[in-house]
């Protein structure tokens, strides 16, 4: 009977069990327990990433798809196994869809590139949202201006809200693109994708998603979003960095030539004539990260451990918690008031710039991100040069937002 | 480290009340200095007379330490020559980035600014108005000058 109670009173999210698979959670900074509140710049990893990504190096690695050799063939399985989970993970309905790169910076680069700059015409125009991460801005202005292509902004409100209808009027006849980030880095907006992605398709307009903040905190289903892009990084959602993911829908990589020419992405190559190889390799020229793919790989089956509508609901409770604690700072305001927003809080505090704040929680040991977040767009709307963010994960625990509110009002004390 | 070791009581004064701060019309030179990494931006604009700065003054949005820095820079170089304040720059630059480098007596307030030393993330917020018045220097009375980034 006592076990009985004791399940049924169990929390359903075990924080702390959570945290101690993340051996870095352990360590002391300035004196103090490090509270990483820093997770939407980069988050942690766990022991089954450091595990399998240790075990590669020690006793796997070879270099892949090329060698008769056992080390050959077991690296080639790992690195070709951990497609297939990445595969399932986001639901693409086939392991041809997954194309490894060096993260989402690099897949929308390709989209651009490869897919972008031979159809695009003059007068034609790429759809974006005014939240978007440099990386969604940058690979498309260079596409403008080689193709004579046009970019066009979607507005957000005052709270940072991207509305449908406002995006969806200016879909129009020359709108060949819609590229727009899932959840924003800066603001912590939930963009409202589903409809979004069936306007445009309806539109005849190809599609791209940058997933890189929502993947941690979202269960994704690329069939389900019907997006044709979906792009990702590998060292946000508790993989290593320097490798990420872009999803495409498999008739449309097929029809796009590839991006980087070079070893493994070939079939045959004469100096007249070189065949390419399939997909996914055809885009993927060169030795890849072969112990990144394999991390990835083992942070998608870290996921697989979690319960995930338990982390979900402990990260919406984080934020919920944020914002209570937050709002309660005299002359602090949040950044980016939507509705609907990931585990994210961005804000300033009248009297201390972003950067001093950044460097006072430091020293109590909180880490947060403080500055543009690579969306001057978004600094320029609300008129401010950057503010402070703290974007939480599933292992990140009240107490730790606590601290982050005491710091805050001794930054505020100091500048008083 | 001790955050009242970078904090310091002079800092936190010309943080709240910069010297020398906002318009300066006729300017001999005007140049903009750009920090991408916090996204600070500084106009500094000074009047030459022969080879002296004889009015200096600053506008933009920062940091603590970049509007201390900015403002004790302003004081400190108001009335020096050319090569004087070149100089100084050399000592600053020493005193911000040498962890070695003794901390002169004779520097007066500016020494205030040895603590950023111990925080190499925030050398660049105390260093930026000093390349930026520089720049400005060497290039004398150009008109147009390109900004000056700290990357």
């Amino acid at each position: 009977m006592n076990n009985v109670a004791a399940i049924q009173q169990a929390p359903t999210f075990d924080v702390e069990a959570i945290r101690r698979q993340f051996p870095v959670l352990a360590r002391m900074v300035h004196g103090k327990p490090l509270a990483f509140l820093d997770n939407g710049a980069s988050s942690q990893r766990p022991l089954m990433v450091i595990n399998a990504v240790d075990d590669y190096e020690r006793h796997h690695h070879a270099n892949i798809h090329r060698g008769v050799h056992a080390l050959s063939q077991e690296a080639t399985a790992l690195y070709e196994g951990a497609r297939d989970r990445i595969a399932a993970f986001i639901n693409a309905r086939s392991r041809n869809e997954i194309i490894f790169v060096r993260g989402a910076t690099e897949a929308i680069n390709l989209v651009a590139q490869s897919f972008g700059r031979p159809r695009l015409q003059p007068g034609d125009e790429i759809l974006i949202t005014h939240l978007e991460h440099h990386a969604n801005i940058v690979p498309w202005q260079m596409l403008c201006e080689q193709s004579g292509a046009r970019l066009v902004v979607a507005p957000m409100d005052a709270r940072g809200e991207v509305h449908a209808d406002a995006v969806e009027a200016l879909m129009g006849p020359r709108t060949k693109i819609f590229a727009c980030a899932h959840v924003s880095n800066a603001l912590g907006t939930v963009l409202p994708v589903q409809r979004l992605l069936a306007s445009a398709k309806a539109r005849g307009i190809t599609t791209l998603i940058d997933g890189a903040q929502a993947i941690p905190h979202l269960t994704v289903d690329v069939q389900a979003l019907d997006c044709d892009f979906y792009v990702f990084s590998g060292h946000k959602m508790f993989g290593p960095t320097g490798i990420g993911v872009l999803y495409g829908r498999e008739a449309i990589l097929e029809a796009m030539p590839p991006w980087q020419g070079g070893g493994d992405m070939i079939l045959t190559v004469s100096f007249t004539k070189t065949t390419y190889n399939g997909l996914p390799h055809k885009f993927e020229a060169g030795t890849p990260n072969i112990s990144g793919v394999i991390g990835l790989g083992a942070a998608v089956d870290f996921f697989g451990t979690l319960d995930l509508d338990a982390a979900h609901a402990h990260e919406h409770e984080l934020l919920a918690y944020a914002s209570r604690v937050l709002g309660k700072i005299e002359g602090l305001r949040m950044i980016g008031t939507a509705p609907h927003k990931a585990s994210l809080v961005s804000f300033v505090v009248a009297g201390v710039h972003p950067h001093d704040l950044g460097t006072i929680l430091d020293q109590d040991g909180i880490a947060i991100r403080t500055g543009h977040h690579c969306a001057m767009p978004v600094m320029e709307f609300f008129q401010i040069p950057a503010t402070a963010r703290a974007s939480f994960a599933f292992y990140n625990s009240c107490d730790e937002i606590d601290r982050l509110g005491a710091s805050i009002e001794r930054a505020r004390r100091l500048f008083a | 480290m001790e955050l009242t070791d970078l904090y310091r009581d002079v800092i936190l004064d010309h943080n709240r009340h910069p010297r020398n701060f906002g318009d300066l019309s006729p300017a001999d030179a005007t140049i903009e200095g750009f920090n991408p990494l916090c996204g600070d931006r500084l106009t500094l604009r000074l009047r030459l007379s022969d080879d002296r700065i004889t009015e200096i003054r600053f506008e933009g949005q920062g940091c603590a330490i970049s509007t201390a820095s900015a403002s004790l820079m302003t004081e400190a170089v108001k009335g020096k020559t050319r090569a004087e304040a070149e100089q100084l720059f050399e000592r600053i630059h020493g005193l911000l980035t040498d962890d070695a480098a003794p901390v002169d007596e004779d520097l007066g307030k500016l020494a205030a600014l040895s603590g950023v030393r111990e925080f190499p993330a925030r050398v660049k917020c105390a260093s930026l108005c000093w390349h930026t018045l520089v720049s400005a220097l060497k290039a004398g009375h150009a008109a147009s000058l390109p900004a000056v980034s700290t990357e």
